[in-house]
């Protein structure tokens, strides 16, 4: 008797060779504590030796589990503690000089991105954030590899405002001084509320204060297997149907990664962290989360059902892949991003999607408003209007929400921002054009919310 | 061992020689072969095989490229992943 069944065989094979399945992220994440000086020369080099010393297997050895399972490892990337801590004990802080130091260990370990160009400052900003975030632009410009993150707001400490606005004015800066690859430096920006600390995704990964050593943590994906599945289901499936046929698959692919990174985790000799339990999109057709909405019955993303529709994808995703791993962690749910997902693009350009829309969208999806191109003359105030709003959510709902958004240089509406790889390509949406800079300039912070009466 | 397991899977037209080929390369490798099924898909011949590389004279990788080789050579599409990937997927 044949001991295993050819069935499940070829659904393997045909999630990842037809359905694009595979594990978008190893990323090792990786304190830096104990690489403070009070010369910000030493901090540098042992951050390198360092990142060199933990790093230097992770890609071979993923290439290696790779070739095992015959299962694509589309990135490696390492976290570090946000520098911003790391830096500050210098007595010649210098943050562009540790950004350059992050992304040389970056090329020398093969690694795709670094995280950790980061501070937290949802209450205020210490002396080694205010000089960090300065550093952003000019760090982002220099460095190829390098992704800055900055929480600006928590459920606990409200929304720092004084800092909401600094990011409009650091998000429109790093693009203009990358304006020759239309504004690639605010493609690796992001700015948060209720930041995970254990996150492996870019450009918000980095080894939160309360983590380990170091530890690997993994992040799965595979919307074009969910869009198969959800597409195969007759057109009149109740909603019962629909989210458990997800939630089989989310079990699928969690289990798969959770294999790949406890294998990979064992090879290194570290611990194994969590599992990111993310539908993230890349821009090959097919690997689209907007598909996937489309195909429970939306003609397209952005149509009124497409907030319920992506409530229960996302809750779908959560509960299938909770079954499948022991840990979980970072920002799991669907991602949203624009210039990353073939369907969010085509919906923008058949007008059936806007920036207010994905903004009600990201009240249910894993993060926020992401990758998405605006016009290079939307004021700094207006950007920070944005993020205001968006931060707003996450403190009210106590979810991680998220903005990276890019004003491409010299470019308007109807034009695109064209980066390539994972980043893609976005249609430049329009932003609201009224006024909001006495609301954005009252600095202070938006006072944490109340808990009770939830309405 | 668990781990030792290998699931080959190859696609494509049918023909003879197909088995005997690729069981030349696991005699060479001295891999165990535990068991063998068959079946068409549309119009294609698929192949699965369970083997056992524990006691092989070769690595994982080392196997992998002769297999790939062979089946090129027969143009045949091939895949050598560890049972362990199947294990995990599909069951709770």
């Amino acid at each position: 008797m044949f001991n295993f069944k050819v069935d499940d065989i070829l659904q393997t094979i045909n999630m990842i060779k037809m359905h694009h399945l595979d594990i978008r992220t190893v990323t090792l994440s990786l304190s830096l504590r104990d690489c403070i000086s009070t010369d910000i020369n030493e901090t540098a080099e042992k951050i390198y030796n360092k990142i060199v010393k933990y790093g230097k297997n992770l890609a071979p050895y993923a290439e290696q589990v790779e070739d095992e399972y015959s299962i694509p490892i589309v990135n490696k990337r390492i976290a570090v503690t946000p520098l911003s801590l790391i830096g500050e004990s210098a007595k010649n802080p210098d943050y562009v000089l540790l950004a350059k130091t992050l992304d040389k260990a970056a090329h020398e370990v093969n690694v795709d991105f670094i995280g950790g160009f980061s501070a937290l400052v949802e209450k205020g900003c210490t002396k080694g954030d205010d000089l960090l975030i300065s550093s952003i632009p000019e760090a982002l410009a220099q460095t190829e590899r390098v992704c800055s993150s900055v929480n600006v707001a928590s459920t606990k400490a409200g929304i720092n405002m004084k800092g909401v606005k600094r990011m409009g004015e650091t998000i429109k800066k790093a693009a203009e001084l990358t304006a020759s690859q239309d504004g690639i430096g605010a493609a690796k920006l992001v700015v948060f509320c209720n930041v995970p600390s254990d996150n492996p995704f870019m450009a918000g990964a980095f080894h939160g204060y309360g983590e380990p050593e170091c530890a690997l943590n993994i992040g799965v994906s595979g919307p074009g297997v969910v869009r198969a599945a959800v597409a195969n289901l007759p057109k009149d499936a109740d909603f019962g149907v629909v989210a458990n046929k997800i939630k089989s698959i989310a079990y699928k692919i969690t289990s798969t990664g959770e294999l790949v990174g406890r294998d990979l985790a064992k090879r290194l000799d570290i611990p194994f962290g969590v599992i990111d339990l993310s539908l993230a999109p890349t821009p090959a057709q097919g690997d689209s989360v907007a598909n996937i909405l489309e195909a429970m019955g939306l003609e397209r993303t952005g149509a009124h059902g497409t907030t319920a529709a992506l409530a229960l994808l996302n809750d779908a995703v959560k509960k299938g892949g909770t079954m499948a791993t022991s840990y979980v962690g970072g920002l799991s749910g669907a991602f949203i991003p624009v210039s990353e997902d073939a369907g969010m693009i085509e919906a923008v350009e058949k007008d059936a999607l806007h920036i207010d829309k994905l903004e009600a969208m990201t009240c249910v999806c894993s993060v926020g408003i992401d990758m998405v191109a605006i016009p290079g003359a939307t004021p700094a105030h207006t950007i920070s209007g944005i993020i205001a709003d968006e931060m707003a959510i996450g403190m009210i709902n106590k979810k991680t929400t998220a903005v990276r958004i890019i004003p491409v240089p010299n470019k308007g509406v109807g034009d695109y921002a064209v980066y390539g790889g994972l980043l893609g390509e976005a249609p430049i949406m329009p932003v609201n054009n009224f006024d909001n800079s006495v609301f954005i300039n009252r600095s202070g912070r938006i006072p944490a919310p109340i808990h009770s009466l939830n309405n | 061992m668990k781990d030792s397991k290998i699931i080959v899977t190859i696609f494509g037209a049918d023909k003879i020689g197909i088995v005997a080929a690729i069981s030349q390369v696991m005699e060479k490798y001295e891999v165990n072969i535990e068991d063998i099924s068959q079946t068409t898909m549309q119009e294609y011949f698929v192949m699965f095989m369970m083997c056992d590389i524990g006691k092989a004279n070769a690595g994982f990788s080392d196997i992998k490229n002769a297999i790939l080789e062979k089946a090129q050579s027969l143009k045949m599409e091939v895949w050598v992943q560890k049972k362990e990937i199947f294990d995990k997927m599909h069951s709770i």
